[in-house]
């Protein structure tokens, strides 16, 4: 049972202030992701909650215990370090076995529980080498073994897969989430990579500036962000944005970008009627963006005519780098679409699932 | 062709071989010989004597073990005081300005710095004032002074006392270079893990220190071994504080025995050669 609460934490640095007014509940057997960009606050709160660095303000709670000031050895929490940070000097068993010789745990306890660490992480045969002879992937192993062998409250993982190869991070995120299942403990992991974020989270909280933008489950962030921010944040490619303005004719509600103008379907007319003669940000992710000649049933908008900028054929999905006027949108069509550079051509945007934000706060302005 | 080739490379090589020859192997060579005569003029062939004198004669029995004193004390004193002050002055704000402070005695001449010393150790009888910093000190806490030059139980470790003086900041600035070089991450990492900070600094920083404080340690053991000019300008090797170095300068220039002279140089080349092995060894393997 490890429940972690942030209540109104605040980092500064000097003058700079890292963390601002940061509250999260995170709840027991619960896997959290912070994701942000580089400097946005989320290795700082982890650190804070590791007990690596003080606490400018607010509190921090483990369970039911205020850990403020509370040394990292005696908070019962586990890390795995982005450098992996293995003793270079110790073997792989000693490395596994540092944290238990510490709290003086007999030999004939402690074996079996570092081979067992081992053998979940699959380097039971690598116990005698030094991290040194090891490669990426394998002192990745280790650095987890090393962490979950002291069965902690609440393990945290800072960026550990951005270290590996492409291919050994998709396979090695696959096995984090299956850990995290059997070992039923608290994970909090930090990353950039809102990939990582989407697949193996149970809820996500995106940061920018030492702000938390959003909490939720990741189609909830996909689906509903609150700000310009998530919704370019999370998702990739990232979600098209553009200005234009609310205008209403006889055929119905239309969108009046530069050089481009877009129908707004009858069932989300309503959500834009408020905001008539109002310029507003919408976004619309790439998929919702189709190649005319390939348009999934049911949508009926009528095309918007565009010039093809690059195609990226993916093998199942081309992007198209479209310029709409002055605007630059990505698609990702149909792989069978006949469009290559520099054609003009006209696209379906199907803004059935169109966003919409306040130009000057950037706030969704759905309800 | 290949001949060509083969002759061209002994001519370029043939510059450096030379030089070698002249200064470094023909000089070894010659001392090992010289060694086995005695006499002005080195016309007697004394075999061994001269070496048999050197393990038998007292005064030269004191001269090796002031030798060893000196390397197990300056060396073991010095890495342990230097470890020390990095480790401290790693933890402070004011670091770069400690550390230039502890490695300015590097720079003064080991001349001058036995001089400095020979007037800190300046010893007057009890009746009259102190003008030695040292038995000023030692006077002014209510002790009798000391003759620290002169007094076979304390001149030894005086003498050390100013070379440790000397080679700390030596030590102080490559271990703290090591120190370094320990990523930040690995101690986060052994404080999460549950070590308090004296068992981070004897599990882990110790260990991760190690090839650093051994390539400190023998090239202090080299300088202990080789100790001269501290010991010439204080003692003169008197009192008994004589060292190797100084007594292959006595034979040579005050007796005139070139033999023994070149007897110590043998005796102190083979003391010296497993520490310069160890050391090429090491930068081999790095």
């Amino acid at each position: 049972m490890a429940r972690v609460l942030f209540d109104h934490v605040t980092k500064r640095f000097g003058e700079f202030t890292a963390l601002r007014d940061f509250n999260l509940e995170i709840a027991d057997k619960e896997f959290l992701v912070l994701v942000g960009p580089s400097g946005c606050g989320k290795s700082t709160a982890l650190r804070m909650l590791a007990g690596l660095e003080d606490i400018t303000e607010g509190s921090i709670f483990i369970e039911e215990r205020r850990v403020n000031g509370v040394p990292a050895k005696d908070r019962d929490i586990a890390m795995v370090f982005q450098s992996y940070a293995l003793y270079p000097h110790m073997t792989v068993y000693d490395n596994i076995a540092f944290g238990l010789r510490l709290r003086r745990m007999p030999k004939d306890e402690m074996d079996p529980k570092v081979k067992e660490a081992a053998s979940i992480l699959g380097v039971d045969t690598l116990l005698d080498r030094k991290p040194g002879q090891l490669s990426g992937g394998q002192r990745q192993r280790v650095a987890v073994a090393r962490a979950i062998v002291r069965e902690p409250k609440v393990f945290l993982l800072d960026e550990p897969l951005s270290n590996l190869d492409a291919k050994l991070r998709v396979h090695t995120r696959a096995e984090i989430s299956k850990l995290h299942q059997r070992l039923g403990t608290t994970f909090v992991y930090v990353t950039h990579d809102q990939v990582e974020a989407m697949t193996m989270a149970d809820r996500i909280a995106v940061m920018n500036e030492g702000i938390i933008q959003q909490v939720g489950s990741p189609q909830k962030l996909y689906d509903e962000p609150v700000n310009v921010f998530v919704a370019g944040f999370i998702g990739s490619p990232s979600m098209n944005f553009f200005e234009a303005e609310v205008v209403e004719n006889g055929e119905g509600v239309r969108l009046e970008g530069e050089g481009f103008v877009v129908d707004v379907p009858d069932d989300r007319a309503d959500d834009v009627r408020g905001f008539l003669g109002r310029r507003m940000v919408f976004g619309v992710r790439p998929e919702n963006i189709h190649d005319k000649d390939y348009v999934p049933a049911g949508i009926t908008a009528a095309p918007t005519a565009v010039k093809v900028d690059v195609t990226e054929p993916m093998g199942n999905e081309v992007f198209l780098h479209l310029m709409a006027g002055d605007t630059k949108l990505l698609a990702r069509v149909d792989p069978r679409t006949a469009m290559r550079a520099g054609d003009r051509v006209e696209v379906v945007i199907d803004m059935e699932r169109m966003h919409i934000f306040d130009p000057e706060t950037k706030e969704s302005a759905l309800s | 062709m290949r001949t060509r080739l083969v002759t061209a490379a002994w001519l370029w090589v043939l510059p450096a071989f030379v030089l070698l020859g002249v200064f470094l192997v023909y000089p070894v060579v010659n001392t090992v010989y010289l060694s086995f005569f005695s006499g002005r003029d080195m016309s007697t062939f004394v075999g061994l004597d001269n070496y048999v004198y050197l393990v038998t004669h007292p005064e030269t029995i004191t001269v090796f073990r002031n030798n060893l004193l000196w390397l197990v004390l300056f060396t073991a004193t010095t890495v342990a005081l230097g470890l020390l002050l990095a480790v401290l002055s790693n933890q402070v704000r004011y670091e770069a300005l400690a550390k230039a402070i502890i490695f300015i005695p590097m720079a003064v001449s080991f001349t001058a710095a036995a001089v400095i010393w020979r007037f800190m150790y300046i010893f007057r009888p009890p009746q009259f004032e102190q003008t030695g910093v040292v038995n000023a000190a030692f006077t002014a806490l209510g002790f009798d002074p000391i003759p620290w030059i002169t007094n076979p139980s304390v001149n030894n470790y005086a003498l050390i006392a100013a070379g440790i003086w000397m080679w700390t900041g030596f030590a102080l600035v490559v271990i703290s270079a090591g120190l370094k070089g320990i990523s930040a991450e690995v101690l986060e990492a052994a404080r999460v893990d549950g070590a308090n900070e004296i068992q981070i600094f004897w599990h882990v920083i110790l260990p991760m220190l190690r090839s650093v404080l051994v390539v400190v340690a023998v090239t202090l053991i080299i300088n202990s071994l080789k100790v001269f000019d501290l010991v010439y300008v204080m003692t003169f090797g008197n009192f008994a504080t004589d060292v190797l170095a100084n007594r292959m300068f006595k034979e040579m220039f005050t007796f005139g025995n070139f033999g023994r002279a070149s007897a110590v140089a043998v005796v102190l080349l083979l003391a010296i050669v497993p520490m310069m092995l160890s050391n090429v060894r090491r930068f081999r393997r790095e």
